[in-house]
């Protein structure tokens, strides 16, 4: 299942508290030792009392009840694994569980110094209850985050789609990878993640940018490999890179040391995280540069030129190959900011690249496949809608909305907002 | 269709009380065109405003590089979907009409680029030019016994054609193997299957080598012979002059001149449109012009 | 290690339930890409289709398995509609996308807690919803040839299985040599050709990804009916994607490719897999362990996927000269 990238302060109260109370220790609790502590309100910040939470293993069961003001603490009696579940039936009226479900596993381990705590399902930015009147302003803000985001690897799917002709299958899996280049360096080698994230991102633009087009995709092109064949090809490299990384890296989710988890700030009535506000600022600056640059440097106009016509731009003294070595390399760079940015909003985990590169897909083909500003267009349309959507369907099928809107486009404008007819047949 | 044959004087005779000027009148039409438009981006490729083809003659659409000859092909032919305007064939509106309508209706074209399908055979290539095929129908393919029959006679008749284009003993062959020349002359002899009442040739002497042009002449006007109207687009000035009636000239997308082949070169409109731009392009380049770059 | 036991598995694994489903899969890909060029990459809505019409009809909707697969089949044809409609005017790459997207939409919808009382959500239908399958079963136990054995029901699955794949390839057969497949083919090689000689390609195209989505359905059929359960994450893309590895593996536009592929890549699979478990549980690669093995096949597929579209597009026992005049 897709995960929301995008924090949602108030909802995060439930895990959220979970996070501070193992990190800061029992003192910040009433607990005697390690164990959860949390409070539970509704999307409107309002506490929900009487809500019963357990956590349990297969030895172990304890339960606890939230007060006036949504609180609970729970003790964790040893070690091990729990599962954390919100008894739906007490839950009041017209609130309900969204996805993935009521549950959330948690590990507590023996370590030097104490029970610690880790989460195995960590999505302390996913939102677990839900209430079907959330607010509009709240779902915009929340779905424009995310479009930024995805905007980043469409960004690259359309700019290697322009120039090369390939529908790169396999893009989603650079925003895995990117992810968790950051997390190696960040939780294996404990680099800070001022410095992790900018090695990382340079890591991927040179390894699965660069080299990926110089040593997989140049031979193929010379080769005169057709499109069809490299679409395959792409294939292969996604199922090749997904399952890679969950031989090397495992099944379950991983967090970054850092900005796992913040308390939300309150907007004007719109609940946001600063580390979604400080990565949006990014997005931004980067997209913005980006553009610039495509308008205004003399590869980034070439760029342009060998999109709309690669034989014409050859003809003319383009090196089309150095342009899609570049167009590559930033793909690559951008989609594992994107992955980057996931992470840490969320978390990283082995599958999250195939799942957003059907809503990559989705954004670039509302946009118009092969344009650089339908990229935009199309990603916050679809983080927008994706989220709004949730007024109307469940939470859990947000994302069938994405492919929904995507299939009707096709139908009816199949060259998307920005697309040119000539493209398309 | 029927069996009527042209006679190249008769033909002659039509075009001498015809108008040499753009969208002059044609006694018998099977073309007619009016206000034909198709933009890329802010270039407008095709702007016809008045265009009728002759029926059963050998007409050529000529012009420098960019004219948007391709393009105005592309859209008669239901291959490319044009800003404005209305054409008709045989009376007939076919401004809406899909491309495979178009062809079992008798309207056939061939492309500039051939199409000759490399992994199939020289003569299922030729096979399935032909119409009223029972194995086509899904159901009746599972059933050797229903379509037999019909495939002998499209096999002979495909055998048949392609002997009068010389690919006979080439049968067997894929249609990949080909010399660029052999795959111009297939996919005639394909579009030639259908039995077509017109048929339109890209570029049909484009890459293909000298000693194979005589022939290819020969064929174009074998079919006229049988009947069939022909258009053609053509780069080569020899072929034009040897073998159309009648010649339209378009430049920057308008029909600028038309007339018969010994005359209409004289045209001044003709002469600067060609000299004006790419008149040493034009003679020597062996076909591959811009003006179809901007349809793909 | 156990050599004889792993070659026994593995033996057995290429002809049995797995190899059967996926060569299903496979051939109704041969038709969509190998014979007409249609880039499906989402074959595996159509074993969903399949899976959850039998499962849903009889355990939710109390209809008989025979209804079931009516309903089936004619619930594919309709996916067949929905997927080609919007995208078969289109480049090939819109079918693609369209087709993956729609494969994860339908698992989505019948893993769905709003759909949970027809389709059982993240747990899916579990039940005897193919008791009117097996009561026809005649073997009194199960079958063995040499060291492949088989459970008195899977002898059943694997016997009809087998059926209906040389059903299935019977019928590629017959097609593939008549004038219909003439222009599959055709339409393959060039589309636009087709077109201009008056034949409606989107039809064929149409009728082509009918044709080869009931043959996922079957697929899915026999998937569900071998466990009598169907989970929604069983139906994950990758499905689809192995069974073009497979398409690949035996040959694609070749009748035989896709039970050459399938018998192929399942021994290959299995045996690979075992290999691993038995040289890690006896400490031969201490930087391994067990739980990696389900990946590291899978990485394998991947890489063999690539490898075939790089240096054999033809299939291992393919033909290069067919090959070096498509440019595919």
């Amino acid at each position: 299942m897709f995960k929301r990238s995008v924090s949602r302060g108030l909802f995060t109260s439930f895990l959220l508290s979970i996070f501070l109370t193992v990190f800061m220790g029992a003192q910040a609790s009433a607990l005697e030792g390690p164990g959860i502590t949390g409070k539970i309100s509704d999307p409107s910040g309002k506490p929900l009392s009487g809500v019963s939470i357990t956590l349990a293993n297969d030895e172990n069961s304890v339960t606890g009840v939230t007060d006036q003001n949504g609180q609970f603490e729970i003790a964790a009696p040893t070690a091990g694994k729990y599962l954390v579940t919100i008894d739906v039936s007490s839950l009041p009226e017209g609130i309900s569980i969204a996805d993935p479900g009521p549950q959330r596993e948690i590990v507590f381990i023996q370590g030097p110094k104490g029970l610690i705590f880790k989460t195995q399902v960590g999505t302390s930015a996913d939102q677990i209850i839900e209430k079907r009147d959330s607010k509009v302003p709240q779902l915009i803000v929340d779905g424009l985050l995310f479009g930024l985001t995805i905007a980043l690897g469409a960004m690259g799917l359309n700019l290697i789609f322009g120039t090369t002709g390939l529908t790169n299958f396999s893009h989603g899996e650079l925003l895995t990878f990117g992810a968790f280049t950051a997390w190696t360096l960040n939780y294996l080698v404990g680099l800070n993640m001022l410095l992790a994230v900018p090695l990382s991102l340079m890591m991927s633009a040179f390894l699965w940018g660069w080299v990926q087009n110089r040593y997989l995709w140049k031979p193929l092109r010379r080769r005169g490999t057709g499109l069809m064949g490299m679409m395959i090809v792409s294939i292969g490299l996604a199922l090749t890179l997904r399952y890679t990384a969950l031989a090397t890296f495992g099944g379950s989710p991983r967090n970054y040391n850092q900005y796992a988890a913040q308390p939300g700030l309150n907007i004007f009535g719109v609940a946001v995280t600063p580390k979604a506000i400080i990565l949006a600022v990014i997005e931004i600056v980067v997209l913005a540069i980006v553009l610039y640059w495509l308008k205004n440097s003399k590869i980034g106009k070439a760029t342009r030129a060998v999109r709309d016509n690669p034989d014409l731009a050859s003809a003319t003294g383009i090196d089309v190959e150095r342009v899609i070595s570049y167009v590559w390399t930033l793909g690559a760079f951008l989609a594992a900011l994107a992955g980057i940015t996931i992470g840490i909003n969320q978390d990283v985990s082995w599958r999250m690249g195939q799942i957003l590169l059907l809503i990559m897909f989705a954004s670039v083909t509302l946009g118009g496949l092969g344009t650089i500003y339908g990229a935009l267009i199309g990603s916050l349309t679809i983080g927008v809608l994706i989220q709004v959507s949730t007024l109307v369907i469940p939470t859990e099928l947000k994302t069938v909305s994405a492919l929904f809107v995507m299939i009707l486009m096709l139908l009816f404008r199949p060259q998307g907002i920005l697309g040119k007819r000539e493209r398309v047949g | 269709m029927d069996a009527k044959t042209f006679d190249i004087d008769e033909v002659q005779n039509i075009f001498k009380n015809v108008e040499q000027k753009p969208g002059s009148k044609k006694p018998d039409p099977i073309i007619l065109a009016k206000k034909v438009v198709r933009k890329f981006g802010g270039l407008t490729a095709v702007d016809v405003d008045h265009l009728e083809i002759q029926r059963g003659s050998i007409t050529a659409l000529i012009g420098p590089n960019g004219a948007g000859k391709s393009t105005f092909f592309n859209l008669l032919t239901s291959f490319d979907q044009a800003d404005g305007g209305k054409w008709f064939f045989n009376k007939e509106d076919i401004t809406k009409i899909s491309p495979n309508k178009l062809a079992q209706k008798g309207l056939v074209r061939t492309f500039q680029l051939t199409k000759a399908l490399s992994r199939l055979s020289v003569l299922d290539n030729a096979r399935l030019g032909a119409k009223n095929q029972i194995g086509e129908s899904l159901f009746a393919a599972l059933f050797k016994p229903l379509w037999i029959k019909r495939e002998l006679e499209v096999t002979k008749q495909a055998e048949d054609t392609l002997a009068q284009f010389n690919l006979l003993e080439k049968k067997s062959d894929f249609a990949g193997s080909l010399s660029g020349g052999q795959r111009k002359l297939l996919e005639m002899a394909r579009a030639l299957m259908l039995k077509p009442e017109m048929i339109m040739l890209d570029e049909p002497m484009a890459g293909v080598n000298p000693a194979l042009k005589q022939s290819l002449l020969g064929h174009i006007k074998n079919i006229r012979k049988k009947g069939t109207t022909v258009l053609f687009v053509e780069h080569d000035m020899d072929m034009v002059h040897d073998i159309s009636d009648w010649v339209i000239v378009m430049a920057q997308g308008k029909i600028i001149a038309e007339g018969p082949p010994s005359l209409v070169m004289k045209n001044s409109d003709v002469i600067d449109a060609y000299l004006g731009s790419h008149h040493k392009t034009f003679l020597t380049e062996d076909g591959k012009s811009l003006a179809t770059d901007e349809t793909q | 290690m156990d050599i004889v036991f792993v070659l026994e598995q593995a033996l057995t694994q290429s002809i049995g339930i797995q190899a059967i489903i996926y060569c299903l899969a496979a051939a109704g890909l041969n038709i969509q890409f190998g014979y007409t060029g249609l880039l499906n990459f989402g074959q595996v809505a159509f074993m969903i289709v399949g899976g959850y019409s039998i499962a849903a009809t009889v355990l939710s909707f109390g209809g008989s398995f025979w209804t079931a697969l009516v309903v089936g089949i004619i619930s594919s044809l309709i996916l067949s509609l929905i997927l080609g409609l919007p995208t078969l005017r289109l480049r090939a790459d819109y079918l693609a996308i369209v087709t993956i997207a729609t494969s994860e939409i339908l698992r989505l919808v019948v893993r769905s807690v709003a759909l949970r009382e027809w389709f059982g959500g993240v747990n899916g239908l579990n039940g005897k919803f193919a008791a009117q399958f097996y009561a026809l079963n005649p073997y009194q136990s199960g079958i063995g040839i040499g060291p492949i054995n088989f459970s008195q029901n899977d002898s059943w699955v694997v016997t009809i299985g087998w059926i209906l794949v040389a059903i299935v390839i019977l019928i590629t057969f017959l097609l593939t040599r008549s004038p219909w497949g003439r222009i599959l083919k055709g339409i393959r090689e060039d589309e636009e050709a087709i077109r201009s000689l008056g034949k409606s390609v989107y039809w064929y195209k149409m009728q082509a990804l009918m044709l080869g989505g009931v043959m996922g359905t079957l697929a899915g059929f026999i998937f569900a009916i071998a466990s009598q359960s169907v989970q929604p994450d069983s139906y994950v893309p990758d499905v689809t994607f192995f069974a073009y590895t497979i398409l690949l593996l035996g040959g694609a536009a070749r009748v035989f490719g896709p039970v050459v592929g399938s018998i192929i890549f399942w021994f290959l699979l299995v045996f690979i897999g075992q290999t691993l478990d038995q040289t890690i549980s006896a400490g031969y690669i201490p930087f391994l362990t067990s739980t990696q093995v389900g990946p590291i096949r899978f990485i394998f597929v991947g890489i063999g996927l690539m490898c075939l579209i790089i240096f054999r597009p033809q299939g291992i026992f393919g033909d290069r000269k067919e090959l070096a005049l498509g440019g595919r």
